[in-house]
């Protein structure tokens, strides 16, 4: 495979700091390493490359920027570096990385309580468990608060009945983080696996993140120990907490996907002649470039941007979500407008591009449709939520 | 077991290499400047030896421009204890020769066995650092390495030889240079990272070393570079149409007749 050229129009990468240059080639050489020659084979299968996490353990991907208990603390802006070098791989291995660290470990250490902290995120940073978040459920996606997964207290148990679906790592999970009604608030549970009355399936046939693990999880008569409950959990709000974190790094994490196929058309279209000429050399092939290079660049800006708001702890939901909508949607478009560039190439998995694109297909519906982040800034910006 | 890692800022193997405007020099800009890798190697065996052995400490040094800081810290932050920068204007345009005094200098400073170098800097590529040193040290030295054992104050060293494996035994302190297959380099974790930022990184100066600005840099340089260029353009492929038969015969005419090479 050819050297990845990383698209920088704007000398962008200037404004990083030496550490945070540090953590973005440390994660690219492994991905160009490690990843790169495993994860078309991986996609083929349908299979989660789990030989890659105590290696993204060691380097301290899971979990990175949270602080204490074995994490290395590092700053928002690293951390979008290491969602987007990851997904220039696959944005099935970012997923991952995201479930882990956003998903599970960030509420943990939020609204966990000691001992919760104590027990489960150095294990979970270091690799040996593996952690899952199950919010969503089969009638009830963009619109959670309907869920119907109940918690009831028994003695010094809870009883958890309920079904959650498409729930990434959900099969290979040493602990699930699963949200439920108790009485009228929804709260955080944490599930261990092999709890009496939990049962995982994984979804078969994904054309999707196909080097990812989503599953179905069957919550029947469910028992857990009562100190399993997240104690600082209050409500929704709460698992929207968590989805901001997330949403941060994918809005980082595609900006990858879009320069890994961005690379790999311009590459295409400079070496694939056709009518005696380069087609890179025809104007129509060139606007595609050019549109990719203009969009990657906006995307770049946004998130650095974004990134040192959060930093200063002025970053808001609405923030975030302008971002994950407006990224994903121009990765979405440049892998279609690559895989397009590529021709019949572009069909089969001797180039990345169509991979990249059907992953996309899901980055974009979850973690807030494109649509739910728009109607969350209409929200916003005029003040009338536009849900319902 | 105190050990020396001297290491050269180059650029990333994968840069196009542009001339400068003067003929002899590269043009620098938009350049990406990597550890170079061999000295790599260098580094991660003195890793390792401080890792089994669990007790002495790893300096870095090098030679360079105020942009080579950020390669010594990306060796920190892979491990190595401490770094010394050796940054002065008039270090600037050293040979080789320049260059292994004034490493020589800063290493005789504190105590040290072994002082590991990259077989050759990747860019120049001229592989006489780590001899001149072990020459400039009085020690002796081993180079390019592919496997090191050390034991009872000695050294063995493997070294790839033509269809066989040379071993070579002597005494420390030496001077090793390493060779590709010495080890596999480790990524920097990023605990590592975070963690060099609290590791000591010291700028000596050509006072500080004790030199003479005759010896080194532009001054003290016993070659110098009189021009750069690149090598010619390869020419485009040539394709056989026709019959298998036809095409061969015509291949092997051509590479007898015009490549000359059968
Ligand atoms: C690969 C993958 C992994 C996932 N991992 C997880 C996970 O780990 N944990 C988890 O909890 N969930 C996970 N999800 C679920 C994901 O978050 C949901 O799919 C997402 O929230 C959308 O829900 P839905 O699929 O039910 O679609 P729906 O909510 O049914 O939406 C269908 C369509 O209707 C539109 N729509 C819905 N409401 C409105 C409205 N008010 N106005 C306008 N349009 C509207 C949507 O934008 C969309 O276009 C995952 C999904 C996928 C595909």
């Amino acid at each position: 495979m050819p050297q990845f050229e990383a698209l920088d129009y704007y000398e962008i990468e200037d404004l990083l700091t030496e550490e945070e240059r540090l953590v973005r080639d440390t994660v690219r050489s492994f991905v160009t390493e490690k990843v790169l020659p495993i994860i078309a084979h991986h996609n083929r299968e349908g299979t989660f490359p789990v030989e890659l996490v105590p290696e993204m353990a060691e380097l301290g991907l899971l979990g990175a920027n949270l602080k204490g208990y074995g994490c290395p603390g590092l700053n928002h802006v690293a951390y979008g570096l290491i969602m987007r070098e990851l997904e220039r791989g696959d944005s099935g291995l970012r997923s991952f990385i995201s479930v882990q660290g956003s998903l599970v470990m960030f509420p943990i250490h939020r609204f966990g309580s000691e001992e919760q902290k104590a027990a489960w995120l150095p294990r979970l940073a270091k690799g040996e468990a593996i952690g899952c978040f199950g919010l969503t459920e089969p009638d009830f996606g963009s619109d959670p608060s309907g869920m119907t997964t109940r918690a009831v207290r028994k003695g010094n148990r809870w009883v958890l009945n309920g079904t959650k679906m498409w729930i990434t790592n959900g099969s290979i999970a040493d602990v699930a983080l699963i949200w439920a009604r108790e009485r009228d608030q929804v709260r955080g549970f944490l599930v261990e696996k092999g709890a009496k009355g939990l049962s995982a399936r994984e979804v078969p046939n994904k054309f999707s993140l196909r080097a990812s693990v989503t599953s179905e999880m069957v919550l029947q008569d469910c028992e857990i120990p009562y100190e399993n409950l997240l104690p600082g959990t209050r409500g929704l709000k709460s698992a929207l907490d968590c989805l901001d974190q997330a949403r941060y790094g994918i809005a980082w994490g595609v900006i990858g996907s879009a320069m890994a196929v961005f690379d790999e058309a311009l590459r295409y279209a400079k070496s694939r002649v056709q009518f005696d000429r380069p087609i890179a050399g025809f104007q129509l092939v060139q606007r595609k470039l050019v549109w990719m290079v203009q969009e990657i660049t906006k995307g770049q800006m946004l998130c650095w941007r974004l990134g040192k708001l959060k930093e200063s702890g002025r970053a808001t939901s609405a923030q975030v979500s302008l971002a994950k909508r407006n990224n994903v949607a121009m990765a979405l478009e440049i892998a279609r407008l690559a895989r397009d560039i590529l021709g019949a190439s572009g069909i089969t998995d001797e180039y990345q591009t169509g991979r990249h694109l059907c992953n996309l297909e899901s980055v974009i519906t979850y973690e807030g449709t494109h649509d739910i982040h728009t109607l969350i800034v209409g929200q916003d910006i005029t003040g009338i939520p536009a849900f319902k | 077991m105190e050990l020396v890692v001297c290491i050269k800022q180059v650029p990333d193997t994968e840069t196009r290499i542009k001339i400068a405007a003067d003929g002899k020099s590269i043009d620098i800009t938009g350049i990406n400047w990597v550890v170079s890798p061999y000295d790599e190697n260098a580094l991660e065996e003195a890793l390792r030896i401080r890792e089994t052995k669990g007790e002495g400490g790893v300096a870095v040094m090098t030679l360079g421009p105020e942009r080579a800081a950020s390669a010594l810290r990306s060796c920190l932050a892979l491990g190595a204890d401490r770094a010394v920068h050796l940054q002065d204007p008039a270090l600037e345009g050293s040979d080789s020769l320049g260059t292994a005094r004034a490493l020589a200098a800063a290493i005789r400073r504190s105590r040290f066995d072994l002082v590991l170098v990259g077989q050759q800097g990747v860019g120049t590529d001229n592989s006489q650092v780590g001899p001149m040193l072990a020459e400039l040290l009085d020690i002796p030295h081993v180079n390019v390495v592919t496997k090191l054992e050390i034991a009872n104050g000695k050294i063995r060293a493997h070294r790839q030889i033509e269809g066989a494996v040379e071993v070579v035994e002597c005494p420390l302190p030496a001077v090793v240079t390493a060779q590709k297959g010495l080890n596999e380099p480790r990524y920097a974790s990023l605990k590592g990272i975070m963690a060099a930022k609290k590791k000591p990184l010291e700028r000596l100066g050509l006072q500080d070393l004790g030199l003479d600005a005759a010896d080194v840099g532009a001054a003290g340089a016993r070659n110098r570079w009189t021009r750069l260029e690149l090598p010619p353009a390869r020419q485009a492929g040539k394709i056989l149409d026709g019959e298998p038969e036809e095409s061969t015969a015509e291949l092997v005419r051509l590479l007898r007749d015009e490549a000359k090479v059968i």
